[in-house]
């Protein structure tokens, strides 16, 4: 499916990631875990595009994606979920969802992703800026499923939500991931959201992975020891 | 400075400047878009934009020599043809230009505002050498010329009507085009959050080519607009772009109502101040209350408001 060999991300002189190697396998959703400066968002980013990459490549489906632009790579099946969530403020729920769209070229907003987030047909015609944070997260997942993606990546989710709420986004994310048989790539700080919501955790440690477990063999000690400052 | 006049007289003369602006309201309100959509979407101020207007102006000449010595016949329907014309003219310059010079730049916004000002140099020098440094003027249709008399004192020209509504039609174009239009969500996008347009699969690039596109030949259509109130010589888009700016720092950037409600007010208390001061006197108090208001609200007369 997603097949990452020796990537390399710099910012300037400083190397943040360094020959990274990683696969992701069909319909499986992977937690990336490590304190905050370990290399998270910046391995998000250069797998969305925002941020080029150095040397390595990104395969999916036996397409690089590292030589393409992050509109390409959007196009080629990549949906990202932003640090902060990022939805354009000034703009509608409605079209918010609908930028989205200019990845799949499909005209209207596949009823699925209302099923999936009703509070945002409720909302459509708000502005996003006027929505809650858990509110705005949802509309960034929605704005990402609308380019139909074969990879979902989410860049810290539970920032800024409630408890309550990040036990349901866990629960929504295994619901797409069933339903889109896609697999998702989530990087998080949160262990109990980790815990329900991976199949496998991988630990990130200044660019290098570090630590590896499946699902049924994850020792909440050792990743707790990674993630405790 | 109002004592020497009756009351009726003033309430004519202020009617009558007020018709006398929308002319020039016209001018300022499809050279502010232009320049507003530009700088909204890229960040690029286009030091140019004057001479894109210029540009818009010579080819409404051409066409109407054209007309005249071809299809006299068809002289009366030219002004649309050539408002066409102009608008494709600076369009193709636009896009040839950011394709050339604007998109290798755009990391480097202050080096922008000196390449299309450099642009703007070797465009007025490419008009003095392809026109002449000579002023042309534009011959109207007999249809525009004249006014209509509304009462005893008040005339309205018919052009000023007739421009003011080509550019009303054009802002009302731009606005369904940005908000009810698939390419226009994707600049909306662009402009907000360029790095995420492009993560939700917008081909930004693209975006930024057809935009400056289309803000260059809006500025066209004001060159067009532009033949009626003045007459065109290659420097002539300088004396505009200083206005523009005001108009859309005032109007309040990105706010289409806020750009053509700070056209309007400029541009009328400008015609209306010339008629009792001199003009650059009338200039100085526009500038001194354009000024004081963005003092008390330096986001513009306009402007959205949302929680970030």
């Amino acid at each position: 499916m997603l097949d990452i060999s020796g990537l390399c991300v710099s910012y300037g002189e400083s190397r943040i990631i360094n020959d990274l190697n990683m696969r992701i396998g069909e319909n499986e959703i992977v937690a990336i875990v490590g304190r905050n400066g370990m290399g998270k968002t910046t391995l998000m980013k250069s797998l969305v595009g925002m941020h080029p990459s150095s040397a390595g490549s990104i395969r999916l489906d036996e397409r690089d994606l590292a030589p393409l632009q992050s509109y390409q790579r959007v196009r080629a099946g990549i949906g990202f979920v932003p640090q902060g969530r990022m939805i354009f403020s000034t703009m509608t729920v409605r079209e918010n969802i609908e930028t989205g769209l200019s990845a799949s070229g499909e005209k209207r907003i596949p009823e699925h992703l209302y099923e999936l987030f009703p509070v945002l047909k409720d909302m459509r015609s708000r502005r996003g800026g006027n929505l809650s944070g858990g509110q705005q997260q949802q509309l960034a997942i929605a704005r990402a499923l609308a380019g139909r993606p074969k990879v979902l990546l989410l860049d810290e989710p539970t920032e800024g939500i409630q408890p309550s709420i990040i036990h349901e986004l866990a629960r929504t994310l295994r619901r797409i991931r069933d339903e889109h048989g896609l697999s998702i790539i989530v990087s998080e700080q949160v262990l109990s959201f980790v815990l329900d919501v991976a199949d496998r955790v991988l630990v990130m440690e200044k660019g290098v992975l570090v630590h590896e477990a499946e699902r049924a063999a994850i020792d909440e000690q050792v990743i707790a020891g990674f993630l405790s400052v | 400075m109002f004592a020497d006049y009756s009351a009726a007289e003033l309430t004519s003369i202020f009617a009558m400047q007020g018709f006398a602006g929308l002319s020039l309201f016209s001018v300022f309100v499809l050279m502010a878009l232009g320049l507003a959509i530009i700088f909204g979407q890229m960040g690029v101020i286009n030091m140019a934009h004057g001479e894109f207007m210029i540009l818009g102006a010579y080819v409404t000449w051409l066409t109407s020599g054209f007309f005249s010595s071809h299809l006299p016949g068809l002289f009366a329907a030219y002004f649309p043809v050539a408002i066409l014309l102009a608008f494709l003219a600076s369009a193709l310059l636009g896009g040839a230009v950011e394709w050339l010079l604007i998109r290798h730049l755009y990391k480097r916004p202050l080096d922008t505002l000196l390449a299309t000002w450099g642009l703007s140099l070797i465009l007025q020098q490419a008009y003095r050498s392809i026109f002449g440094a000579r002023e042309v003027g534009v011959r109207m249709p007999d249809w525009m010329m004249g006014s209509y008399a509304i009462t005893d004192m008040i005339e309205v020209p018919i052009n000023g009507l007739f421009v003011m509504g080509i550019s009303l039609l054009t802002a009302l174009g731009v606005y369904l085009l940005m908000y009810r239009s698939t390419w226009g969500r994707k600049v909306r996008a662009v402009v907000q959050n360029r790095p995420m347009a492009g993560a939700v699969g917008i081909n930004t690039q693209q975006v930024d080519r057809v935009t400056f596109a289309l803000g260059c030949g809006i500025a066209g259509i004001a060159g067009s607009a532009f033949t009626m109130i003045g007459s065109t010589g290659p420097t002539a888009g300088q004396l505009y772009i200083v206005d523009t700016f005001l108009v859309v720092v005032f109007g309040g950037a990105q706010s289409l109502l806020g750009t053509i409600a700070s056209a309007f007010t400029i541009s009328q208390a400008q015609s209306t101040m010339e008629f009792f001061l001199s003009g650059s006197m009338a200039k100085v108090y526009t500038l001194l209350v354009v000024v004081g208001i963005l003092m008390v609200r330096p986001q513009g007369l306009f402007a959205s408001r949302i929680r970030h």
